[in-house]
């Protein structure tokens, strides 16, 4: 499994990031249309470019099937559908975040991987109540960035949700 | 040794090693509870383990300190140092005569009396006699002193550390002492024995048996098996990987490693493994009881007790097994009275009998009782509605006898303490089939019932097939498949279709089908660029058994099978009943592993009562590598069993005696709109008077004929391995099937015998045996996994060294590769290179430039042949055509042997 330079770079900077102020919380962001969310650091197992899943006939649709990472299997969850936005133009370029729930890896297929930012827990904000539905549901809270604002991803309710 | 005894001397020397280290413990620490319930408890434990074992000196040693225990537990007695020295004396003696058991097997001669009196006065309270229990604290502690201090006097090794502390701790009580004399009668005779077991005591070796096994715990055992489970499914791929790079650097060490991790899977797998006989321990006892409960005389005869099988599995059959053998002894065995009065000897005998085969185990239950009541069996469905008295009445004995297996279905009359509670046969069935097993009876009323297990090793890893729809792999389970059958559009192999649900005509029954893509809801592949026209038309079924129920999966390919590491599903997807679980394939991609029962559920399944038919096909793969090969087992005349390879019979019939008409001193029957030769297989046969004959159907292109035998037996798989040759017509010699000499049967010379033209068109010349010095070598290419498996034992039986290529690049990797063949049999259908191609490529030039090529081809038009011929092919052979594809051969071959003794001229 050939990773990407990203992930390196990402790698370093998680291993050197252990002490994290209780200030400070790091994330990793990712992009998903026009829209920057972020997903805390410890979660995060891996970052993936685009894999080659074997689809599972019959699931929910957010599912876009299973993959083989490092003799794991893995299930890889499309996020544009889980929170009900339209799929990327076919052939497109996707990227992939690896996190662990309840034991089970999930790969979660968004647009783009960013940075990894240290963000002043004091620009943290609640999700507005007027979110849609699903986001409200999946969003923790926002992040007022300089020139954007990110939501924070529940990545358990994302992917409980589904369990469901 | 008992293996009862070495696992009782492996478990005693622990509790004794742990006995040693608490008591010391205890020594310094008298008032701790806990410590003196747990060495009761070991001690305690000891004893039971010694009185079931019937080792009577082990047993009163041990009930004795256990009684002194006893006494310091209710506090009626403080510990001292005098009194855990004698403890542990009682357990040198307990150690001394383990090691005895151990190396000669029983307990050695002679008694205890010694320890035993200085066991018993304490616990009296003998040896304080002069101060009763209810004295002082300090007093008895003190009086008890000078008794044993003779014996330490006597007894030398660690005692003597012991003794130094107890003389310490004696001082301060010293003037108490003047009581002493009193109990010395008993210490005296004691002293020489003691002193000799001391020195046995000294010498105390280490147990041997205990130090060849060590306890691990099953934690880590499944672990290590999780990891070599990984690590085999790593070598496949990396063998994968290799396969496509020919003469890398890394073939070595690869194979290196191959090695090396099939052994070590092998060694892990053996450390899950347990001897069957740990789950038929307690059958004597039940069986015994039950003789005496039943009045019944019952001989339960065990072999194989040291056969193996997964720890997890056998937990698993322990009660099924058990239920199935008291079943045996409470309604097979009949009472002395009945068995003389039938003229059976009026002991029963129950034979449990385990061994290996192929990956599984199979477990037999044997009883020479009363057999199961057909009658009675028929009635009890009738009542619970199962089946209408029509269905049974067209049944088979043993078709009636699997109803047993329903729920709910007991014929028991009457309910006995034994049997007839809870736990019925639907249950025992319900948890073989559970662990992938299966279970078959055989029943003869008044003889007895046979019940056959078959379960697989083990459940960790398991074989696949792995099949292909609508370009996604799938993999379903082998030990649900019972074969592979090729269907296409049209001919004797058509898919047929009632109300658009497709079904198949397999043998003599009807086969219900299911699409594959359409369970799975699956759109069509993009059809590749110039996919071939026959793979639509082809269809691979899949014949499926869950439970009785047999049903086909239609799918597009089919590949090999794999041995494949079940992985659970995640949680999000273990709502889909289709899917067992998935897999990482050798190739690193991920697999999901149908499920078919949730595939039968999905398509509505029908329970068909008696769908589990006469030819039971548990042992039919087909499709499996290798020279095995199905074979269809009958009986005609006489008492050897006869086989034909399963491939060469287009269908089985049961034909109506009464249809069957006279022509110009030859059989005939209406069959199928057109008049088909029937033939006996022996002149002498005696046909039915009247109902049907069982009838084997062949057919070449538009002929058919029909073979009447006497009976078909079954099907099976196994390798044709012609021991001896036959001269005799009919016969192409006898082989060993199933342990038994069977004839192989030659279809051809039947063939002959019911149109004297059948071979008209390619001459008679046989395959000249006595001009082979060695067996001719043959490669066949063909894509078609299913026709390599067909035509490898048709040609192994023929005489000839088959190799096989699935597509011409592999055939051309092999000519490189130097491989040297007399004959070229190719398919011209083949997605990566045609036939024709391959055929031009190797008339091109290199080592295969001579060699003769036939064409085998399901097209065999004009345009075809001469396309073929051109090209370069010798000879075109149409596809199902067996016995041209050989006479094609042998002529082939021969022919070639003229033209290079004539070039050598």
């Amino acid at each position: 499994m050939s990773l990407g330079g990203e992930v390196t770079k990402f790698q370093k900077r998680r291993a050197g990031e252990i002490d994290e102020g209780p200030q400070t919380t790091e994330f990793l962001t990712i992009v998903i249309g026009p829209q920057m969310f972020g997903i805390p650091v410890l979660q995060v197992q891996d970052v993936l470019r685009q894999q080659s899943v074997t689809r599972v006939p019959l699931a929910p649709p957010e599912v876009a099937g299973a993959l083989n990472l490092r003799g794991r299997i893995v299930t890889a969850i499309n996020v544009r559908r889980r929170l009900a936005m339209d799929d990327l133009p076919e052939g497109t370029k996707t990227m992939s975040v690896v996190v662990e729930l309840e034991g089970e890896l999930y790969s979660l297929i968004i647009d783009k991987v960013g940075d990894v930012l240290s963000l002043p827990n004091k620009s943290f904000e609640n999700v507005p109540p007027t979110l849609d539905a699903v986001w409200r549901d999946v969003a923790t809270g926002i992040f007022r960035l300089d020139n954007q604002l990110m939501v924070v991803m529940d990545v358990a309710r994302l992917l409980r949700q589904n369990l469901h | 040794m008992d293996d009862l005894i070495v696992e009782f001397i492996t478990e005693t020397n622990e509790s004794l090693s742990a006995i040693d280290l608490q008591l010391v413990g205890l020594e310094q620490n008298p008032n701790d509870k806990n410590l003196l319930g747990s060495i009761f408890r070991l001690m305690h434990t000891i004893k039971g383990t010694c009185g079931f074992l019937g080792l009577p000196r082990l047993e009163t040693c041990a009930h004795r300190a256990e009684n002194v225990m006893g006494r310091f537990r209710d506090g009626t007695l403080e510990v001292t140092p005098a009194y855990v020295s004698l403890i542990f004396e009682s357990i040198d003696r307990i150690k001394y005569i383990m090691g005895e058991l151990e190396s000669a097997g029983k307990e050695p001669d002679g008694n205890d009396q010694d320890l035993i009196e200085k066991l018993d006065a304490v616990y009296e309270g003998r040896d304080t006699a002069a101060a009763p229990a209810l004295a002082a604290q300090a007093a008895p502690a003190a009086v008890e002193i000078d008794p044993l201090q003779a014996l330490f006097d006597a007894t030398p090794g660690p005692a003597d550390i012991v003794n130094a502390s107890a003389l310490a701790a004696a001082a301060p009580a010293a003037p108490a002492a003047v009581a002493a004399p009193v109990p010395a009668p008993a210490a005296p005779p004691a002293t020489p024995p003691a002193a000799k077991v001391g020195d046995d005591h000294a010498a105390a070796k280490e147990s041997a048996v205990a130090n060849q096994t060590l306890r691990v715990n099953v934690d880590v055992l499944e672990n290590l098996m999780t990891m070599v489970s990984e690590l085999v499914l790593t070598r496949n791929q990396l063998m994968q990987i290799q396969r496509h790079s020919k003469g890398s650097e890394f073939s070595a060490p690869l194979q290196r490693l191959n090695h090396v991790v099939s052994d070590l899977q092998e060694g892990v797998m053996k450390t899950r493994m347990q001897p069957i006989g740990a789950a038929w321990s307690k059958l004597p006892r039940i069986i015994r009881d039950l003789s005496n409960e039943l009045g019944k005389k019952i001989d339960l005869v065990m072999e194989g007790e040291e056969t193996e099988l997964d720890r997890q599995v056998l937990e698993l059959i322990k009660d099924p097994l058990t239920h199935m053998v008291r079943n045996s002894g409470d309604h097979g065995i009949e009472k002395p009275a009945d068995r003389a009065a039938a003229g059976k000897p009026e002991q029963g005998k129950i034979i449990l009998r385990a061994y290996h085969e192929g990956g599984h185990i199979i477990i037999q239950i044997k009883d020479d009782g009363k057999g199961l009541n057909t009658e009675r069996i028929k009635q009890k469905a009738i009542e619970k509605g199962i089946a209408t008295p029509e269905q049974l009445a067209v049944m088979t004995n043993k078709q009636i006898h699997m109803y047993i297996f329903d729920a709910g279905f007991s014929t028991a009359e009457k309910v006995t303490s034994v049997s007839g509670r809870g736990v019925g046969m639907d249950v025992v069935r319900t948890n073989i089939e559970k662990i992938g097993g299966t279970i078959d009876l055989h029943s003869e009323e008044g003889k007895g019932s046979i019940f056959t297990i078959k379960i697989p090793l083990t459940l960790a890893i398991v074989s696949a097939l792995v099949v292909e729809v609508a370009g996604e792999k799938y993999a379903i389970p082998q030990l649900s498949v019972q074969e592979l059958v090729l269907g296409s559009d049209k001919g004797d192999n058509r898919i047929e279709h009632i109300n658009g649900t497709p079904v198949f005509r397999l043998r003599d029954h009807l086969l219900p089908l299911v699409t594959l893509q359409s369970v799975l809801g699956l759109p069509d592949a993009p059809k590749a660029e110039g996919e071939r026209t026959n793979a639509s038309n082809n269809r691979y079924i899949v014949v499926t058994k869950v439970g009785d129920y047999v049903f086909g999966i239609i799918v597009d390919r089919v590949f090999d099978t794999e041995e494949i590491v079940v992985k659970p599903l995640a949680r999000i997807l273990q709502s889909i009943e289709l899917f067992s679980g998935n897999t990482i394939l050798g190739d690193g991609s991920v697999i999901m592993i149908l499920d078919p029962v949730g595939v039968a559920k999905a398509t509505g399944e029908i329970k068909v009562a008696g769908a589990d038919n006469e030819h039971k096909m548990d042992e039919t793969h087909t499709h499996r590598s290798g020279q095995k090969t199905s074979l269809l087992l009958f009986s005609a005349d006489d008492a050897m069993p006869k086989a034909v390879p399963l491939a060469l019979v287009a269908r089985l019939e049961d034909v109506d005696v009464s249809k069957i008409e006279q022509s110009n001193g030859q059989m005939l029957i209406q069959y199928r709109g057109g008049l088909m030769p029937l033939i006996k297989f022996q002149e002498s046969m005696q046909l039915q008077a009247h109902g049907t004959q069982p009838t084997l159907v062949f057919s070449d292109g538009t002929r058919t004929m029909g073979l009447m035998v006497s009976e078909i037996i079954d099907i099976v798989e196994d390798t044709i391995n012609v021991q001896i040759n036959s001269d005799r017509d009919g016969y192409l010699g006898s082989a060993i099937i199933r342990n038994k000499a069977t004839d192989i049967i030659d279809v051809g010379s039947y063939l002959k015998s019911a149109y004297k033209d059948w071979f008209k068109d390619h001459g008679e010349e046989d395959f000249d045996r006595e001009d082979m010095k060695r067996a001719r070598r043959v490669l066949v290419v063909d894509d078609s996994p299913f026709f390599r498996n067909m035509l490898t034992p048709l040609l192994s039986v023929a005489g000839y060294e088959v190799t096989t290529a699935e597509n011409p690049l592999r055939a051309l990797e092999l000519q490189e590769r130097g491989a040297h063949f007399d004959i070229i049999i190719s398919d011209i259908e083949m997605p990566e290179m045609s036939g024709f191609e391959f055929a031009q490529k190797v008339r091109d030039g290199g080592k295969w430039k001579e060699t003769p090529m036939v064409a085998l081809s399901s097209h065999a038009t004009k345009n075809d042949i001469d396309k073929g011929m051109s090209v370069g092919f010798t000879k075109y052979v149409a596809k199902f055509d067996r016995d041209t594809l050989l006479s094609t051969l042998s002529q082939t071959l021969a022919e070639q042997r003229t033209l290079n003794k004539s070039e050598a001229a």
